[in-house]
């Protein structure tokens, strides 16, 4: 059997006789599965965040990164002559795959949520919006704008980096703080498992001693104080995180609900990881218990 | 056995003792004696590598303790039967599984059939208590289970300190008796204490060396105790 086989083996299985050496510790037992199982479930939430920023990133990104719009000023007598004008410029610009001017009746849509729906746009001196989607590749803005200076005056491109990027960068730095939150409750549980080590040996100091002292090595003595922490974390963040889930899954949806943390929600391997989170808590109790425990008993002679 | 060579220790600035060197021949029997602050149990500890000497070297088994790793030292104490002066036990456990938790340690409970066991409890005195939690038992019988301990692993040494401190003279000639069968079987016994009349005791059943400790050593004492 590999060492590592052996190490999950004696984890999962443990070693009956070894464990009974060490009394059970009920207190520092049952605020590890608490704390664990509240970590987790705070971390299903730092997770959900995190995805749900980098799928709305992804989102607005493919949606403004390949759109572009140029505003036409001009006189209402003018208006249609420009707008013929700058389509054919574009129609002759690498890397716009497609361009339309906007009908008046989906520019006022765009202007109800301000101006109302009843409001009669041709009483207004409103530019005329052309909408362009590029290619894959995108064109060159700057000389489409000295293009459309030199052409159709009064006709400006706006390609949305100025809405864009400090959207990007406001969710990037969402998401990051998402991944901060849950290394933070990783640190957290890990300094949590190795305070109850420290406290668990600490109070079953004349059990070490005697074990010491009848020729126990220091592995044997670990045994018992890492599986039972490993477990109980294990147990606990599995606990947390099915509740965690659950929440999640009973939020309203972001189709249904504009409301405040409508949109947290797991897909695809949000669901996976979410799962995975259990086995990421044992490892690191492992790591911190075993560490923890190597530290005391290098004091004990 | 076990063997000091020019050994001192030293303790919070103050020196315990110094340039001991001793050679515990095996099957032999000794006990160590002096006033009570002499280093007895220190010494005692430096023989099973509890404490490492401030000079000189100790010897168990022809292998330097101080070189030795932590699992080494562990392996080497399982060939040393070890009865504290203040025994221990894991409270929380029967009296029958402290006694065989050496194997336990070294997973060789299947060495040790029920028969053996209860053998082992009767030697001791101990066999209707094998199933009472240590915390209820006398002192005598503390130090009767720790004995019963110290030997279930058939060490080659046994190392016992004051393992008369608490008990009766009727308790102490009894243990007396089971140290010097476990020496009549070959085991090498060195027992720390201060109780002259045990030793006078014990020269009547057993060829006995006396140890006497002090500041300048450890010395081979002569006939007059």
């Amino acid at each position: 059997m590999t060492p590592v086989l052996s190490l999950l083996r004696n984890l999962i299985f443990g070693d009956i006789r070894a464990d009974s050496v060490v009394p059970p510790s009920g207190f520092t037992n049952q605020l590890t599965l608490f704390i664990s199982g509240a970590m987790a479930f705070l971390a299903v939430f730092g997770l959900a965040l995190s995805l749900a920023s980098g799928r709305l990133a992804t989102k607005w990104n493919n949606e403004l990164a390949r759109t572009a719009t140029i505003r036409i000023i001009a006189p209402p007598d003018q208006l249609a002559g420009k707008t013929e004008a700058t389509l054919k410029v574009l129609q002759t610009t690498s890397g716009v795959a497609e361009a339309r001017a906007l009908t008046g009746v989906e520019q006022q849509a765009l202007l109800a949520p301000w101006l109302g729906h009843d409001l009669r746009l041709d009483l207004l001196p409103l530019p005329q919006l052309v909408e362009i989607i590029s290619e894959k590749v995108g064109f060159d803005a700057t000389g489409l704008r000295l293009r459309l200076l030199a052409e159709v005056p009064g006709a400006i491109l706006d390609n949305h980096d100025r809405l864009r990027l400090p959207l990007l960068d406001a969710v990037f730095r969402m998401q990051l703080l998402g991944w901060g939150v849950l290394v933070l409750i990783f640190a957290v549980v890990a300094a949590m498992v190795t305070l109850g080590t420290n406290v668990s040996l600490a109070a079953n100091a004349q059990v070490v001693n005697v074990l010491r002292l009848l020729g126990a090595t220091d592995s044997y003595i670990k045994q018992a104080f890492v599986r039972r922490l490993t477990i109980k974390t294990f147990v606990g963040s599995t606990l947390g995180i099915l509740l965690g889930l659950l929440t999640i899954w009973a939020m309203p949806s972001v189709d249904k609900s504009h409301g405040f943390l409508s949109g947290i929600e797991l897909q695809g391997e949000g669901w996976i990881i979410s799962l995975l989170l259990p086995f990421v808590f044992g490892v690191v109790a492992f790591v911190a218990t075993v560490n923890a425990a190597n530290q005391v008993l290098r004091k004990i002679s | 056995m076990i063997e000091l060579d020019a050994v001192a220790y030293s303790y919070g600035g103050g020196e315990i003792f110094s340039d001991v060197s001793v050679n515990l021949e095996q099957g032999s029997f000794y006990f160590l004696t002096g006033p009570s602050g002499a280093g007895k149990t220190t010494f005692l500890k430096l023989c099973y590598g509890g404490l490492l000497p401030t000079a000189g070297h100790v010897r168990v088994f022809g292998a330097k303790v101080c070189s030795l790793e932590r699992d080494q030292v562990a392996m080497m104490r399982r060939k040393i039967g070890i009865v504290q002066q203040d025994v221990q036990f894991l409270d929380h456990l029967p009296v029958s599984d402290n006694i065989v938790l050496p194997l336990t340690i070294s997973d060789r409970n299947s060495d040790l059939a029920a028969p053996d066991l209860d053998d082992l409890m009767n030697w001791v005195g101990l066999t209707d208590r094998a199933r009472g939690l240590p915390e209820e038992l006398s002192g005598g019988e503390r130090q009767r289970a720790a004995l019963a301990r110290a030997v279930i692993m058939s060490p080659d040494i046994v190392l016992a300190d004051e393992p008369t401190g608490n008990v009766d003279w009727e308790m102490s000639k009894r243990l007396l008796y089971l140290l010097t069968e476990l020496n009549q079987m070959g085991k090498t016994v060195l027992i720390a204490t201060h109780d002259l009349s045990l030793i006078r005791a014990a020269k009547a059943q057993v060829q006995a060396r006396v140890l006497r400790i002090s500041k300048r050593g450890v010395h081979l004492a002569g006939a007059n105790l």
